[in-house]
């Protein structure tokens, strides 16, 4: 009669068993040292941030910065164009996607059109303002793409910055919203040098001295209060001891070798046994920058980082290929530089939205208070099943302890997250499973009352209750998505458990309730139901 | 075993004081709002907290004194197990988004602590295990997540609206839809206002559980509803109103059953879920109870309310009945 019932049971069996090893023999195994081999381990699932312990930072990736730096270097060049045809109108940016060139005289209108037309006509949109004034602005598609790159860009040098720092498994993530990022560090506690290390934008330039090392007023005085357009000042770095004491320095606005060039860099000692940085250059650089010593010998050159001049040495004879950066460096802080050096400059400044650190004894506390919630419920609900169901209560609750178990399995097969939310929705999934049961058994009752053999009582409570189950699936399904889209980490560990609980539940109130009740009925001649 | 011996309530009979009960709950619960605002948990209205172990149990007003500006505006309770003794201190300001001085505020917070003889308490660290007298935990949220995230939350509860209303008056019909959408509404509205009776606060895993409730009020008039159009096809000559009661009356069983084991299920997370989790569970206790009362009382009655009265001569307009076939199949194999 149920010829496919041992099919139907060995795939129980088969199933139970599978996402068992999977998904709940790694954690027994973990717990109380069983043995259990590597890649079985491996696949345990994971606990999210507030069940290990971590820190959780969302940063907003500044694109802005990136805009006024391309709009700025497309109005220098501009400018140099201008200049080899005897021009020098005022360029000014005067928002990150626009730049204005000023009171350009109305003979040279149309030379100044096509040196124009050479430089920026690609990204800029030309717009003509009266009084010999233009105004060039970012095409929107060339803004998007470089906002996109910009952001693309954070976050590879912010998991390279993430991965040298040694952090195993970190999770480096975009978020939904536009240019923010997830960060997910475990088992880090030192939130302030994480946030230094990913943070520092590690902008690298090698800028030719013009005047300085002096206070401000004077350098300005020596230029009239009317610095070239092509020129600007920078601050050098403070000494510790006294703030006030900031030297400044006017330099070339253009830096034919920035931190771009670089091969290598790594913390080492200068002449004079101070922590210094060691870098190389790849050849491109290293052309340039023989060029660049060879030319100005006897010049300072300033190394600058984060537009500030870490130290301006003498250029003493050509150098190519390699150099050293010191500059009143700790062990440490060199250390630090060569890192954030190496995994390359960030295109854009950092904002810290939101941040969280979670000790490791608050998650422990949490998935305690986790697995009681989850027993207490599990108890209860198979206490009120058996009592009110019997025999067919215990069916349930095979088939509810089935569910878990392929629920736990799944989420550490396909590296789904648990989170403290997702252990709510773990809690839920009783429930909420257990409806099916109780759907199901409510109509075999109902088609018992109704003078139906057993058989037929069963079969019709599997199949018409089969669409409803079906409809409240998918509606749950429904808000459990936009759940997922609305939300971050936990959240999202909340609606991917409630989810698969979702899927699981379809099969096992299906098809493993009934093979359980198919298995009994074969067993005897139409026995009474106990229900 | 039964709960009710074949019930017959006229259900539909009760529906106009069922929907004045609701709306003086709501208008309670608005006007609460309206008076106090609904407390926002830090992810929504930003602000600072920073969850301090402590070695000896303290004294809360204290710590309230020592911190920053007096404390007003602090929020300072203990967190967790009693015995841990865990402090959690909130204040509604950050450091600076830019930069790197989110975590100025909470550095403060603890600077205060150990001037005021607290202490000391390790400040840069995290607690290990067995450490007392440090952070076991911190939580800053800048302004702008905020705003945002709020209005991602009515969006996403909006969006999960419509995508179930789409859904039902496919599977159903529009009248139907409308009342399962009209009981979600109610139902949201009424855990809203307990919320906000209670004092307790509009938090990420609050919503998590409103948005959950959509999903559950939903589940619980679905079934009603797939009774309903199983007795449109068995009860022809019947009114709406008989066709209506019928459902109720026959899933009352499943529908108590039902309620009260996922009850069961969120009063253990509520009471042994930790602190995280209590918002959660106390939405989730109410929200259960109102998606149950507003299946059996709400939906359906909106569903007559919109058809009018009138015998429901018409078949739904997706006539899904593959159960017949079904049945028949399971007939054959029972006659083999």
């Amino acid at each position: 009669m149920y010829k496919n019932l041992r099919w139907k049971v060995l795939t129980t069996a088969a199933v139970f068993v599978i996402f068992f090893a999977v998904g709940v023999y790694p954690m027994l195994a973990q717990k109380y040292h069983w043995p259990s081999p590597g890649w079985l381990q491996a696949k345990a699932l994971k606990l999210g941030l507030d069940l290990k312990g971590g820190v959780q930072l969302t940063l907003k990736v500044n694109t802005d910065d990136a805009l006024r730096i391309t709009t700025t270097s497309t109005s220098e060049q501009l400018r140099s164009s201008l200049s080899t045809n005897g021009m020098t109108p005022t360029i000014t940016v005067t928002a990150p996607t626009t730049f204005r060139v000023e009171s350009v005289p109305p003979d040279k209108d149309s030379q100044f059109r096509a040196a124009a037309d050479e430089v920026s006509t690609t990204n800029y949109q030309r717009n003509t303002l009266p009084g010999g004034t233009y105004e060039f602005v970012m095409r929107p598609n060339i803004e998007r793409n470089l906002r996109e790159e910009a952001v693309e860009q954070t976050l590879q040098t912010i998991d390279r910055r993430v991965n040298a720092l040694g952090v195993t498994e970190p999770s480096i993530a975009r978020q939904s919203q536009a240019e923010q990022i997830l960060v997910q560090l475990p088992g880090v506690s030192d939130v302030a040098h994480a946030k230094e290390i990913m943070g520092r934008t590690a902008v690298l330039e090698f800028k030719l001295v013009e005047a300085g090392p002096a206070p401000k007023d004077d350098l300005l005085k020596q230029y009239n209060n009317n610095l070239p357009g092509d020129l600007e000042i920078l601050p050098g770095s403070a000494s510790a001891s006294d703030q006030s004491s900031t030297s400044y320095f006017v330099v070339k606005k253009v830096a034919p070798v920035t931190g771009q060039d670089l091969r290598v860099a790594k913390p080492g000692l200068d002449e004079n046994n101070q922590p210094a940085v060691h870098f190389e250059l790849k050849s491109e650089g290293a052309k340039n920058f023989g060029k660049l010593s060879g030319d100005n010998i006897g010049r300072s050159l300033a190394i600058v980082l984060d537009n500030r001049i870490i130290s301006a040495p003498r250029l003493e004879g050509r150098i190519t290929d390699q150099g050293r950066i010191s500059g009143g460096f700790t062990s440490e802080t060199a250390n630090d530089l060569a890192l954030t050096l190496r995994s390359g400059a960030l295109p854009a400044s950092l904002t810290y939205l939101e941040e969280e650190v979670v000790g490791a004894t608050l998650g422990a506390d949490s998935v305690r208070a986790g697995i009681i919630a989850s027993a207490v419920g599990l108890l209860l609900i198979l206490s009120f099943m058996v009592f009110y169901y019997k025999l067919s209560g215990v069916n349930a609750i095979v088939a509810l302890v089935a569910n878990l178990v392929i629920l736990l399995g799944l989420m550490a097969y396909i590296g789904a997250t648990m989170t403290l939310p997702g252990i709510a929705g773990f809690v839920l999934t009783m429930g909420v499973g257990v409806d099916s049961n109780v759907l199901i058994f409510e109509r075999i009752k109902e088609e018992l009352h109704a003078q139906r053999g057993v058989r037929a009582a069963i079969n019709a409570g599997f199949n018409r209750v089969f669409l409803t189950l079906l409809d409240t699936h998918v509606a749950s399904l429904i808000s459990a998505l936009f759940l997922f889209q609305f939300g971050t980490g936990p959240i999202r560990g909340f609606a991917t458990t409630l989810s698969i609980g979702l899927f699981v539940n379809l099969f096992t109130s299906i098809f493993v309730s009934k093979t359980l009740f198919e298995l009994e009925l074969s067993k005897r001649k139409v026995p009474a139901l106990s229900i | 075993m039964q709960i009710f011996k074949n019930p017959n309530v006229d259900f539909v009979r009760w529906k106009w004081h069922a929907i004045a009960l609701s709306w003086v709950i709501i208008l309670t619960g608005l006007g609460v709002i309206w008076k106090n605002g609904m407390p926002k948990g830090v992810e929504f209205s930003g602000g600072t907290i920073v969850i301090v172990k402590f070695a000896q149990p303290q004294d809360l007003d204290r710590i309230r004194r020592v911190l920053p500006g007096g404390g007003t505006n602090a929020i300072v309770q203990t967190y967790g197990e009693p015995a841990t003794n865990q402090v959690m201190i909130r204040v509604h300001t950050t450091g600076s988004e830019q930069g790197q001085g989110l975590s100025d505020t909470a550095n403060m917070v603890v600077t205060s602590l150990n001037q005021a003889g607290l202490g000391p308490i390790d400040g840069n660290g995290i607690c290990k295990p067995g450490q007392t007298n440090c952070v076991s935990g911190k939580r800053i949220v800048g302004p702008t997540v905020g705003e945002e995230l709020q209005q991602r939350g009515i969006m996403a509860t909006v969006f999960a609206l419509g995508g179930i209303l789409l859904y039902i008056a496919f599977r159903f019909r529009f009248s139907f839809a409308v009342g399962a959408v009209v009981a979600t509404i109610h139902d949201l509205l009424i855990t809203l206002a307990f919320l906000a009776l209670f004092r307790y606060e509009l938090s990420l895993n609050v919503i998590a559980a409103l948005l959950t409730l959509t999903g559950y009020s939903m589940n619980d008039t679905i079934v009603i509803f797939d009774r309903i159009r199983e007795n449109m096809r068995s009860m022809r000559k019947d009114n709406l109103g008989s066709i209506v009661n019928a459902a109720v009356n026959q899933m009352l069983d499943r529908t108590m059953i039902t309620g009260g084991l996922t009850l069961l299920s969120v009063i253990a997370l509520y009471f042994f879920g930790g602190e995280v989790l209590r918002g959660f569970g106390f939405t989730m206790i109410i929200g259960i109870i109102t998606g149950t009362y507003s299946s059996v009382f709400i939906a359906a009655a909106i569903v007559v309310i919109w058809q009018g009265r009138g015998p429901a001569k018409v078949a739904p307009a997706t006539p899904v009945a593959p159960e017949g076939k079904q049945t028949g199949k399971a007939n054959k194999r029972r006659a083999s």
